[in-house]
């Protein structure tokens, strides 16, 4: 089947889709987005992590038919159109939040969609927003000083 | 593999009238995890994402209908006050991601023991509303459950919506897992206490085949309630009877040993949580009359 | 839009330094002095931070060519059967199907492959061993065309009994898992199902025992951990016009790997190209081959590019796992408070084929004590072959099942004398200059005592975090998210630990590294490139490289290459070896390569200033300075058309087997030491553990980067954790068949289960390592998780003798 979809503001198609493939199949395999990442593909995870018409999902688990005129945005949208990372982005790399990287585009989006809701999260809030993201390598503790310093940084509070 | 994507309600009834053996899909969370582990290949996936009714749910009068894809985050923020013991429940479903997509329908639907709506579900003694070209009926929640995994729908049917009874009083939901966040449950346990029918209402999950109410404890609970004068005293109540109605919970469960979680253990739990939840259910009703809550 | 291409993923991007301008590096650490920007001792941040943040960062999963196929294996039900018969006729016939392989296809004489013992079957042959063994491969056009020829592949099991523990492996009339054994393990073992088996004897053991006042004995039962790396396995092969193939993939050991592929494609090695492809996570996981000769296979037989891309299930089905382990120990001590002697038997299960079990057995008998003085020891530790699933490398291995073991016995042992628990480690701590029971003198700092006192230092976390105004913060009491309690039946416990890891391949391996490096000047600058075999696996060796090489030319622009074959081994991305390593590899390269460039100034410009001659000269800021701190000249003068370039090869000191029969032995190169106290929240009605804090204090001789150091501990650390609370592989005692391959079922720690981890750093130098550095990654695995057991045992009362602790083994009778 075809399937038609927004990805980042850009209108996009993909042709000849099994229909059991995964919107993240579809991003990866098909329009050449491989930033989501396929940890468990059961949505146990959080490393597909995705919005979908603005809501945070796991892209493993929205059939490609599914996102059928729908508006997704990725990992590779989260930074500006001249390169200049996101507040999240940039802080991630600047905490030490990034070890092998492949939970790191999920945990980016849960982020940046949590600090959109709540721009300045107390840590139980961190924790639960993030708590469908698993991360083998970093222990959490420099995820929380990222998303810390992102809020931070955002409210003017320390610089940028 | 087909993929059917109709725009309205009456399409997916006709669609599904024509090919029983589609498989529904909503949110996807269960769906895409046994197509992309390679555990099912329907002829047929019948997506009902276009329809929005389903995404919809309304409060008029003293009844809830919640459409059966409206998502887990949606019922936490918008129904705690009219379906606190769902709203509990919500709240511990897998993560934020799949409560943004998962509903009550697709828990219904599973039929799973261990889906996290249904002792909620059970308490606040729902009623599912199962729709086909043939016409819609109102299955008792009760009646819901036939088997592991297995449910009262005819092959033809939907799931529209459930209707609940907006809480008359306390309700809570507490359930067991292994980790503190994004976990199936080990076992859990919902109860609902309706003060207007004098009434007590409890769901067990994860602890026997299907996921069931226990009925001897709600019985014992409503008679000691009532015979003790405790609804219009509203004093502690005695330990003892906290212990007696645990027992009977727990000895409702008929679970299993599995990788989760030994049937003793599930046994020892589930009276932990009754004890637990009663408590806190019991001590909210009377903190209701020191101070009575705004509506 | 372009799909990511192959190699695009190595950090090869020209680095800059930039130090974090977070305010995160930990007090009381010496900062670099040398005064190039972005050198040793500095936070600077990865080189492949940003492309990681932008998803730009190529992981083999993500890799793509025009015209590839899909690569899929067909692993057996079973555990442990004969194969009856295997016909493929069905899938081949499918549409879109390129080859469908199995053993008999294979190109080669040689048909298996192993880290040491090469008795893996690259697919089973007439029998298989383990639940999940490949037994036949599919090529096709798309991964569900794959699975489904592949569902078509009839293969009849005539099951055979299953060998699951020491009573079925060696008792009277136990099928052998492997029937022929030739290897050098093989003469010295009991019995053909023991894979290896390695004694530690030291002193007298049964005349110290008659001099203790207090003696314990405890048996501990360790259960099976996965390494559970994000990224699942993948790669992608590529056939090429002379007949080779070049491999895209993630792995710990480029040339390891080599090693094992070419034979059994029947190519010689350097027609065989492997590049380092994205590595998600690795912790030993990678230590073995999953998809890479397989893929190769494909991708020859068709003729095309072929991806295998595992999903989480195959995983966990793919990779050897973290051995389960029955110990024995018995202690004694006098009154005083002084061990008297540890004997320990060490039962680990090294499944179906041998994997890295026979270095398990070395670290597990030789560390088998702790890192405490003790003159009179008995210890065996051995690895069996069972049908289970095959163990091989985790983070700690062999250390951390014996960490759990003698610290319990070390609390019991405290209890029984009635001594303060970490009073009594103290008194019994080794320090620099003790003798370990293999009778190696440890030569280099050994600060346990002092570990343990800052560990027990830190003031307390406070009581009932969860109340708040609003009621009970249900993320802040055990249980979490699943509202269990509310402070009902929660109890502290605080629980210390402490535990030793050898550093470096022991045992007399040939263990090194191989650095490239070469200085030149570019656009009027000079820029280093640094070319090694080392696997980035997430440890930020390409950061620490950056850094030293920084340090040593004094240059800015630092070009980290990708890691391939085209350069000589690293070694592997394991035992806390690669900044020690490759990281040494790449000191001594650049230490070369500027005594060639001094050689050149001074050629060039030596009459121009008598410093040339007679002042010691160093490389800063790009240029030739004296000590003195005059500068000389521009590198880039000195180097005009000129690029200097050297590739050498860096040891460390050698090391020797341990003896057969006694286990002495100058086995091992470097100790590495790290302390945790764990604060713990346990619901005893419920048996729900919430940890609230897991400080660790931990010697790492040199920081060469603050921030990557805390999150090697911290995130080594939190996989102690996991061993303790959740993580288990549940392998079916009667059919050994794995119960719980998903995400779904093995838990690892989301963010709710890990605590605040307070890390305090030591730098007290090893003279023997490069900047006195000491591998820092594993200590933090072992003593994590006995300090939870130990915090739990304090708030409930009970014994506790394995991990995982499961709420059942909290509440029942």
């Amino acid at each position: 089947m075809r399937v038609t979809f927004t990805v980042n503001g850009r209108r996009q198609e993909a042709d000849d889709v099994w229909e059991g493939e995964s919107l993240l199949y579809v991003l990866r395999e098909r329009l050449g987005l491989p930033g989501s990442k396929n940890a468990c593909e059961q949505g146990e995870c959080g490393s597909c992590t995705v919005r979908l018409d603005g809501d945070l999902v796991c892209s493993c688990l929205v059939a490609a038919g599914q996102a059928e005129g729908r508006d997704v945005r990725t990992v590779e949208g989260l930074a500006a159109e001249d390169g200049t990372l996101s507040p999240v982005q940039r802080a991630f790399v600047d905490a030490g939040a990034v070890q092998c990287g492949f939970c790191t585009p999920g945990l980016l989006v849960a982020a940046d969609d949590l600090l959109a809701r709540n721009p300045s999260p107390s840590d139980g809030d961190i924790r639960e927003a993030l708590s469908g993201n698993l991360c083998r390598c970093t222990g959490y503790e420099k995820i929380l000083d990222a998303v810390r310093l992102a809020a931070a940084r955002t409210a003017g509070t320390v610089d940028a | 593999m087909d993929f059917l994507r109709p725009a309205s309600w009456p399409e997916a009834l006709a669609a599904k009238a024509e090919h029983p053996a589609a498989v529904p899909i909503a949110g996807g969370t269960d769906v895409m995890v046994e197509i992309n582990f390679d555990h099912r290949r329907p002829e047929h996936l019948l997506d009902l994402g276009r329809i929005t009714e389903l995404r919809e749910w309304d409060g008029d009068g003293d009844t809830v209908r919640l459409g059966a894809a409206v998502p887990y985050t949606r019922i936490v923020e918008e129904l705690a006050g009219d379906l606190p013991g769902l709203a509990l429940a919500g709240r511990t479903v897998a993560s934020p991601q799949i409560r943004n997509r998962g509903g009550v329908g697709g828990n219904l639907g599973t039929a799973s023991p261990a889906g996290d709506a249904h002792p909620a579900l059970l308490a606040g003694g729902a009623e599912v509303e199962a729709v086909s070209v043939r016409g819609t009926r109102l299955i008792p929640i009760d009646a819901f459950y036939t088997g592991v995994k297995r449910n009262a729908l005819a092959p033809d049917e939907l799931i529209r919506a459930v209707r609940l009874k907006k809480a008359t009083g306390p309700q809570q939901f507490a359930k067991v897992g292994t980790r503190n966040a994004m976990v199936i449950a080990v076992c859990a346990f919902g109860i609902a206490l309706h003060p207007d029918v004098r009434g007590v209402r409890t769901g067990i999950g994860s602890a026997a085949p299907t996921p069931i109410r226990a009925t001897a404890a709600e019985e014992f609970l409503a008679a000691e309630l009532a015979d003790g004068g405790h609804w219009d005293r509203r004093g502690p109540l005695p330990p003892a009877l906290l212990r007696h109605f645990a027992g009977l919970v727990a000895g409702a469960a008929n679970p299993v040993d599995d990788v989760r979680g030994t049937a003793a253990y599930r046994r020892h739990a589930l009276g932990v949580l009754a004890r637990r939840t009663l408590t806190w259910t019991w001590e909210q009703y009377r903190g209701e009359e020191r101070t009575p809550t705004c509506a | 839009m372009t799909p990511p291409r192959p190699g695009a993923g190595a950090a090869r991007d020209r680095t800059e330094p930039g130090t974090g301008s977070t305010g995160l590096t930990p007090a009381g650490l010496t900062q670099g002095a040398g005064a190039t920007k972005g050198g040793i001792g500095e936070s600077t941040l990865r080189p492949d931070g940003v492309l990681k943040v932008t998803g730009e960062f190529a992981y083999a999963s993500d890799l793509w060519h025009e015209d590839m196929l899909w690569g899929y294996t067909l692993r057996s039900p079973v555990a442990h059967a004969r194969i009856v018969s295997v016909d493929t006729s069905q899938a081949l016939a499918t549409p879109g199907v390129y080859a469908v392989l199995t053993y008999d296809d294979l190109p080669a004489e040689a048909k298996h492959y192993g880290l040491e013992i090469r008795d893996t079957p690259v697919l089973a042959h007439g029998k298989v061993r383990h639940h999940g063994e490949p037994v036949a491969l599919v090529a096709a056009d798309h991964p569900e065309t794959a699975r489904r020829a592949a569902a078509k592949i009839q293969v009849e099991y005539e099951e055979l009994p299953v060998i699951t523990d020491e009573a079925s492996a060696t008792g009277p009339g136990a099928a052998l898992v492997h029937e022929h054994r030739t290897d050098h393990y093989a003469g010295h073992v009991p019995h053909p199902n023991v894979l290896h088996r390695q004694p530690v004897i030291r002193g007298d053991a049964d005349a110290a025992a008659a001099r203790a006042d207090a003696i314990v004995t405890g048996e501990y039962v360790f259960g099976m951990q996965d390494q559970a790396f994000l990224g699942p396995e993948s790669g992608l092969a590529v056939p090429a016009e002379d007949g080779g193939v070049d491999l895209y993939v993630a792995t710990q050991w480029l040339h390891s790997d080599l090693r094992q592929i070419a034979p059994v494609l029947g190519l010689p090695e350097d027609k065989v190209r492997m590049t380092l492809s994205g590595v998600g996570g690795a912790f030993g996981g990678r230590e073995d081959l999953s998809m890479q000769i397989h893929g190769c296979l494909l991708a020859l037989r068709t003729g095309k590019p072929v991806k295998i891309v595992y999903n989480r299930f195959e995983s966990f089905f793919g990779h050897v796992h973290r051995h389960p382990a029955r110990l024995w120990y018995e202690h004694g001590a006098t009154k005083d408070g002084k061990l008297t002697h540890v004997r320990a038997r060490i039962v680990l299960d090294g499944g179906a084929y041998a994997s890295s079990s026979p270095a398990v057995v070395g670290n597990a008998a030789s560390l088998g004590v702790g890192p405490y003085v003790v003159h009179d020891v008995d210890v065996e530790a051995l690895a069996l072959y069972t049908n289970n699933p095959p163990c091989g490398a985790m983070r700690g291995f062999g250390a951390v099942q014996a960490c759990f073991a003698y610290e319990a016995q070390m609390d019991r042992l405290a209890a029984e004398l009635g001594l303060d628990p970490v009073e009594f480690r103290q008194r019994n701590a080794m320090e620099q200059g003790s003798v370990m029971p293999t009778g190696q003198v440890v030569d280099a700092p050994a600060p346990v005592a002092e570990l343990l006192r800052r560990v027990k230092a830190r003031p307390l976390p406070p009581e009932r975090q969860w109340e708040t105004s609003e009621g009970p913060d249900v993320r802040a009491l055990p249980g979490g998210l699943s509202n269990t309690t509310h402070g009902e039946g929660v109890v502290r416990g605080v629980g210390y630990a402490v535990g030793i890891k050898n550093v470096g391949f022991s045992e007399g391996f040939d263990d090194y590294s191989t650095a490239r490096v070469r200085m030149e000047v570019i656009g009027g600058e000079p820029v280093v490139t640094v070319h090694t075999a080392m696997a980035e696996v997430g440890q930020g060796g390409v950061t620490v490289h950056a850094q030293i090489a920084r340090t040593e030319l004094g240059v800015t622009a630092v070009t980290i290459q990708p890691a391939d074959t085209r350069v000589g081994s690293a070694g592997s991305t394991s035992a806390s070896r690669q900044t020690y390593l490759t990281g040494g590899a790449v000191k001594q390269a650049c230490e070369a390569v500027r005594e060639r460039v001094l050689a050149l100034g001074r050629r060039r410009f030596g009459s121009h200033h008598p410093a040339w001659a007679t002042a010691e000269l160093v490389l800063e800021d790009g240029k030739v300075v004296t000590d003195g701190g005059e500068a000389l000249a521009a590198l880039a003068d000195v180097l005009g058309d000129e690029a200097v370039d050297v590739e050498l090869e860096f040891r460390h000191r050698p090391t020797e087997p341990f003896d057969l029969r006694t286990g002495q032995g100058n086995g091992h190169v470097q100790y590495s030491f790290a302390a945790h106290r764990a604060v713990v929240e346990v619901d005893t009605e419920l048996g729900l553990v919430k940890v609230i804090e897991l400080a660790c204090a931990q010697d790492v001789g040199k920081a060469l980067n603050p921030l990557s150091v805390q999150g090697q501990i911290q995130g080594g650390t939190t996989q102690g954790l996991g061993i303790a609370v959740m993580e288990e592989i549940v392998v079916d005692p009667l059919t050994a068949k794995v119960r719980n391959p998903s995400f779904t079922d093995y838990l690892i720690p989301t963010i709710l289960d890990t605590p605040t981890i307070p890390v305090d750093i030591l730098e007290l130098a090893d003279h023997h390592a490069p900047y006195g550095l000491r591998g820092a990654g594993e200590a933090p695995t072992l003593s994590a998780t006995p300090a939870v057991l130990a915090a739990i045992r304090q708030a409930t009362g009970r014994a506790l003798n394995r991990v995982p602790v499961r709420p059942e083994h909290l509440t029942g009778p």
